[in-house]
């Protein structure tokens, strides 16, 4: 239950525990998005959320941050960003903690920035909110910024709109306004989903680099296995709201134990498959889940599941288990793997 | 493969360079700046343009414009009952039925007409987006009391509403223009609330939120300035509107009790009773009212079309 220590040095910077985000609609049964998720990340770490859509991931980010809407909305745990609990903290509290000690980078480059204002106001704008600058130092310190995150010409583009930057570029722009005022954690949700592949791998590696660089404790929400193996230390995987896997990058690729995140594993199209050689999806979609309460959500889908997948007691909900050393597991009937080193092959092991 | 000759990689080195370049002065292009761009290749936006601009220059010259004075009575002599005398010399579209030039008093009810329907229109904007500021702005139950009134205003036939209030304000020009403006402020409103509402729930709304940027700044900084080109656009048509709108109230009588100073609508109404003799006098002001109308409905439309962002490039 407990999360695991992260990070190399010392105190994690965020700590997140049994965090549960539930939406209440009149007249509808509620829905539990997030449900008693809990883990920590250290300086310089990166962990990354991984999982299908509707999982979770980003209603958990929305948490953190408290981005969430007051109505209809129950946030229940704890998340504690360098110590101090941020779950029922005032809004006005909130607000000084955003962007100054904690950010976020969104999925969408474009939408995220205001169309009809200059970049420079957008990244200035920042900079005055959270630190005792004046506007000339602000100016100085965004055309600075800009150019940290690798933005060519930045006074140039200090004045344009959104809409004259590239994509990659905007996305730049966003992280440098994420990173304006040096915040201990970072959150990308999943930030290169709207970009092409090779402005992907540059953004990756300008997350990677600010991360090193600052100490910055990364949370990357994901649903690229490739960003993952990329990017993250630890990687939990979400499945219907709750942590199933957790592990370190390099075991979960070689010996993925949750059936699901070998599904994951073995989805990823292949370059060295064969022509006409067909996919190999998870069966049915991520809305075919079962209550928790019932059993394991996943186990409709799941290829080795068995009758005790559903719990005789209801209520009782298939525990997260110790699972080795730095490893965590959601399940009764895990993929065995070989002790052979041949276990590399996930794809394999997972059908 | 052999390797790229000297002067060849030299070459390629000369040309990357030169991509790299930006052309000076290519800076940012503003909202308004490209909104403008685009009307001026507009063929409709242009139509529209100049006639407003035409009728703004009548008015606003019309001393010298106007061959007469609009107040002067001649060629009362020819005025006999059935007979009012048509266009001839020094009288390009004659007199009206007590012997002014019909001309110079169309040139001089540009004045009116056009105050009452921009000043209206601007009274009406400030009040309405106002309400529709508080309304987007807070949401909840600011939104829903104020969001309550607005319907009662707007389930008041807009006509019947101005004329109740220019009754009890008294009549003259003044009453007349915040009649009219009562009339405007719930469109306004409502529409601004709406545009406000969209964009509060932006991304870029909740990625400032997230950069931990203080409300009012979101509100005024980002969320106003992308939820303004729909109102901008009703304004522009509401321009129109307000026009018509004088004239009917004054054409009913309700507008400036001073019935010799030229306006459109009033000399629509005073044209009535002479619509078998010389219906010209009834036609002339109908046809500045229409012209004008349709001058800043093209504008407004154009206008909306320039300001679509999904149009922006």
């Amino acid at each position: 239950m407990s999360s695991v220590p992260g990070g190399p040095a010392g105190a994690p910077v965020l700590e997140v525990d049994d965090l549960a985000v539930t939406f209440a609609r009149r007249g509808e049964q509620a829905t539990r998005a997030v449900d008693g998720v809990s883990f920590a990340v250290g300086a310089s770490e990166t962990v990354g959320l991984v999982g299908e859509s509707g999982c979770g991931k980003s209603v958990t980010s929305l948490a953190i941050m408290g981005l969430l809407p007051r109505r209809g909305v129950t946030v229940s745990g704890s998340v504690r960003l360098e110590g101090q609990e941020l779950i029922g903290a005032s809004d006005s509290r909130l607000r000084t903690l955003r962007g100054a000690h904690m950010a976020m980078v969104f999925q969408d480059p474009l939408s995220s920035l205001n169309p009809t204002v200059q970049i420079g106001t957008q990244v200035t704008e920042v900079l005055l909110e959270h630190r005792d600058m004046s506007k000339s130092e602000a100016a100085t310190e965004a055309a600075d910024l800009l150019d940290r995150v690798g933005i060519p010409d930045p006074s140039r583009r200090l004045k344009e709109y959104p809409h004259q930057l590239s994509g990659g570029m905007r996305q730049r722009a966003l992280i440098a306004m994420a990173l304006a005022c040096s915040p201990r954690l970072l959150i990308a949700d999943e930030p290169t989903t709207a970009l092409d592949v090779t402005i992907q791998a540059q953004i990756l590696e300008l997350l990677r680099e600010l991360v090193v660089d600052t100490g910055t404790a990364l949370v990357m929400i994901t649903h690229d296995l490739g960003v993952v193996a990329g990017l993250c230390d630890r990687v939990h995987v979400m499945y219907s709201g709750k942590i199933i896997e957790t592990a370190d990058r390099h075991e979960l690729f070689a010996r993925p134990r949750q059936p699901y995140t070998g599904g994951l594993l073995a989805s990823v199209p292949r370059l060295d498959a064969g022509r006409g050689t067909p996919l190999t999806p998870i069966r049915g979609s991520a809305r075919d889940a079962i209550p928790w309460a019932e059993g394991c959500a996943f186990a409709p889908r799941c290829d080795n599941a068995q009758d005790d997948c559903l719990t005789e007691v209801s209520g009782s909900v298939v525990p997260l288990e110790y699972d080795g050393p730095g490893r965590e597991l959601r399940c009764r009937h895990p993929l065995e793997h070989p002790p052979a080193p041949s276990g590399a092959t996930a794809a394999g092991a997972a059908r | 493969m052999s390797a790229l000759g000297e002067l060849k990689r030299e070459r390629i080195d000369q040309l990357a360079a030169r991509a790299g370049q930006v052309p000076e002065g290519e800076g940012g292009v503003s909202l308004t700046r490209s909104a403008l761009r685009r009307l001026r290749r507009d063929p409709v936006a242009i139509i529209g343009a100049v006639i407003v601009v035409l009728f703004l220059f009548v008015a606003a010259f019309a001393p010298f414009l106007a061959p007469r004075d609009p107040l002067a009575q001649s060629l009362l002599s020819d005025i006999r009952p059935g007979f009012i005398p048509g266009s001839q010399e020094g009288f390009p579209l004659g007199v009206d039925n007590l012997g002014r030039d019909l001309l110079s008093r169309l040139i001089y009810g540009s004045r009116q007409s056009l105050m009452i329907g921009v000043i209206s229109t601007v009274l009406g904007v400030i009040v309405g987006m106002a309400l529709g500021v508080l309304a987007g702005a807070f949401g909840g139950r600011v939104d829903t009391l104020l969001m309550r009134f607005v319907d009662i205003l707007l389930s008041i036939p807009s006509l019947l509403m101005a004329i109740s209030i220019s009754v009890l304000l008294g009549q003259n020009q003044y009453a007349l223009m915040i009649a009219i403006a009562v009339t405007q402020v719930p469109i306004f409103a409502r529409l601004l609330r709406g545009s406000m509402l969209a964009q509060r729930g932006s991304d870029y709304a909740v990625a400032a939120q997230a950069l931990g940027i203080r409300k009012s700044r979101i509100v005024f900084g980002h969320v106003l300035p992308n939820s303004l080109s729909p109102v901008i656009v009703q304004a522009t048509l509401s321009l129109a509107t307000a026009i018509i709108e004088a004239a009917a109230l004054s054409f009913l009588g309700l507008g400036d009790p001073d019935l010799a100073r030229p306006e459109w609508g009033a000399m629509l109404a005073n044209a009535q009773a002479f619509l078998s003799i010389r219906p010209e006098l009834a036609i002339y002001p109908a046809l500045c009212i229409i012209v004008v109308a349709l001058g800043f409905t093209l504008l407004g439309e154009s206008l909306r079309e320039a300001l679509d962002p999904k149009f922006r490039r």
